[in-house]
């Protein structure tokens, strides 16, 4: 399985702050890789400095082959990734149609993918004349995944798609990510450990702003040893 | 599956803000009718929609800009006085002998594209370099102001230009209920509501005005979806000068052009803005026309008892502090 994207050695700063100390994560096509550690770790900046929105200082980004590190967040996104910010980054003042189309990079991608998306978030069909900012919290959260669904993205960089939501919430939140899977690749950001295990094939612990340790989900969900270091608090 | 209408897009601070509006406006009309005649008051409505009307050109650019990238562009009066002596100028070069109407639209476009192309020079040449420092470009645009201030009184003088003559059929004065008012400045009403009306559908319609509404409230997100949100600040600067020029060129037969009607109409146009609250475009819209409602009324009354305009001035300045202390972040303004 070869790698879609592959972060080397990067080195972040936001101001004068040292954020990100050397970060490397290899992300392999067409699986879900989980960005796991604690709180303030610098797994958020990670994917922001993929997006280009702190461009690192160090290192290199690669995303198909082509270096990525260094160009602006628009050109980024052309390349073909998509990004759903923890905060989730909704448009309060436009309808949720707005804020899809407002994701199209070619005329027609809405028309395209509007089918595609309501089969992945079926409430968006009902909601689609309402404004973004009158949306539950799940409700945005799916908003804001499908608005990268509307363009072909070759890569998605989601944050936290399970915070503050509902049980019932996160579980249709895990399906729709699951599916997703099958046709795209995914860089996810998740806390939830029982969230990430059973959603994500590979994981890379970043420690702070230190990548410390890779490998397959599966083998990690067994090594109570490496969870207790990494994750668990204290 | 039931089909619940959507919540209205509007949040219910602005719907009430909508109605202070409105109620504001009854109680203008109040007064008028208590101090005058009814054909005064027509009058003075007339002449506070002109009003309202060319603040609103000056400060419609500003407030999206300012929305967009926290730029207030200070010298947006200075575009507003160039269109008016580009106007002069167009109008001037034709031929004495060519139709007025003729020579009047050529002025009114030329001096258009004149303040959007000197305003993409502004934005490519000066603003771009300091992108990311919104306080330089705001002191950036104050020095500019002053720098075409000096300009233009070096090559026309600090006296000010004649008023051009309109077309015949803008030349005249209609009488409604006995007061008597000059066709021209229902004309300015008429350009200033057509644009009014016409950024409204850019901004509610288009792609553009999705991507400028969406960036008002969170920039990084739009440059995050794929959007290059530094050209469509440019578009959006370069479309706040052409209008304020031809605002200035609307404005320059009945006006005249003169130096420092740009340092006045600033003035005015950051007062809407700050009444309308910062930011919200149909703040700005509303606002000018309240402001200039209240200046016309407040105009009228003092030329009437104290035989000055004086309170004309006083007045929106009022205004503005009493919203500002009921509501700090203006009409329309989110918290």
């Amino acid at each position: 399985m070869s790698a879609i994207l592959t972060i080397e050695g990067i080195h972040t700063f936001i101001g004068q702050l040292h954020i990100l100390e050397g970060v490397s994560v290899e992300v392999p096509a067409n699986s879900i890789t989980v960005l796991l550690g604690r709180n303030g770790a610098g797994k958020t900046t990670t994917l922001r400095s993929i997006m280009g929105l702190h461009p690192p200082a160090q290192g290199v980004i690669r995303f198909r082959g082509e270096v990525i590190s260094g160009k602006r967040p628009y050109d980024i996104a052309h390349l073909g990734i998509g990004f759903v910010p923890d905060y989730r980054a909704i448009f309060r003042q436009l309808t949720v149609a707005e804020n899809l189309k407002i994701a199209e990079r070619r005329p027609g991608d809405l028309a395209r993918k509007q089918e595609f998306i309501f089969s992945i978030f079926p409430d968006l069909r009902r909601l689609y004349h309402w404004p973004g900012g009158q949306l539950s919290g799940g409700q945005q959260q799916m908003l804001a995944i499908a608005r990268v669904l509307v363009p072909d993205n070759h890569l998605l960089l989601i944050d936290e798609p399970s915070e503050g939501l509902a049980p019932v919430i996160v579980e249709q939140m895990m399906a729709a990510i699951r599916q997703l899977s099958g046709q795209t690749t995914v860089l996810l950001v998740e806390q939830n450990f029982l969230v990430a295990s059973r959603l994500a094939d590979r994981y890379t612990v970043i420690e702070n702003g230190q990548s410390v340790h890779a490998g397959l989900m599966a083998d990690l969900a067994q090594d109570r040893a490496l969870i207790t270091r990494y994750l668990s608090a204290a | 599956m039931s089909t619940v209408a959507p919540p209205a897009l509007r949040s219910t601070a602005f719907r009430q803000s909508l109605v202070v509006s409105g109620l504001f406006v009854l109680a203008l009309l109040v007064v008028n009718f208590l101090f005058f005649p009814p054909g005064t008051v027509a009058v003075v409505l007339l002449s506070g929609l002109y009003q309202g009307m060319l603040f609103f050109l000056v400060a419609a650019g500003m407030s999206i800009v300012f929305g967009l990238l926290d730029v207030l562009n200070l010298a947006q009066g200075s575009f507003f006085m160039l269109g008016a002596y580009a106007g002069f100028a167009i109008y001037a070069a034709l031929p004495e002998g060519a139709p007025i109407t003729v020579r009047f639209v050529t002025a009114l476009v030329g001096a258009t594209l004149f303040g959007g192309l000197l305003g993409a020079a502004v934005e490519v040449g000066l603003l771009r370099p300091l992108y990311s420092r919104p306080i330089f470009q705001i002191v950036l645009t104050f020095g500019l102001a002053t720098a075409i201030n000096e300009v233009v009184r070096a090559i026309y003088g600090p006296a000010g230009l004649v008023p051009i003559t309109p077309p015949a059929a803008l030349n005249t004065t209609f009488t409604v209920l006995g007061g008597q008012f000059e066709t021209y400045r229902v004309f300015i009403i008429a350009v200033g509501f057509m644009l009014m009306v016409g950024i409204t559908l850019l901004l509610q319609r288009t792609r553009l005005g999705i991507v400028i509404r969406a960036g008002v409230q969170d920039r990084e997100m739009v440059e995050a979806l794929g959007i290059n949100v530094r050209r469509v600040f440019t578009l959006v600067f370069v479309l706040g000068t052409a209008v304020a020029a031809l605002g200035g060129m609307t404005a320059a037969p009945f006006l005249g052009a003169y130096p420092s009607m740009g340092g006045q109409f600033l003035l005015t146009a950051v007062i809407v803005i700050v009444i309308g609250g910062m930011s919200s475009y149909e703040g700005t819209a509303i606002a000018s026309v309240l402001v200039g409602l209240t200046r016309a009324t407040a105009e009228q009354i003092s030329l009437q008892y104290l035989n000055t305009p004086v309170l004309a001035s006083v007045s929106i300045l009022v205004f503005m502090v009493v919203v500002l202390l009921v509501r700090p972040t203006g009409l329309f303004g989110r918290e």
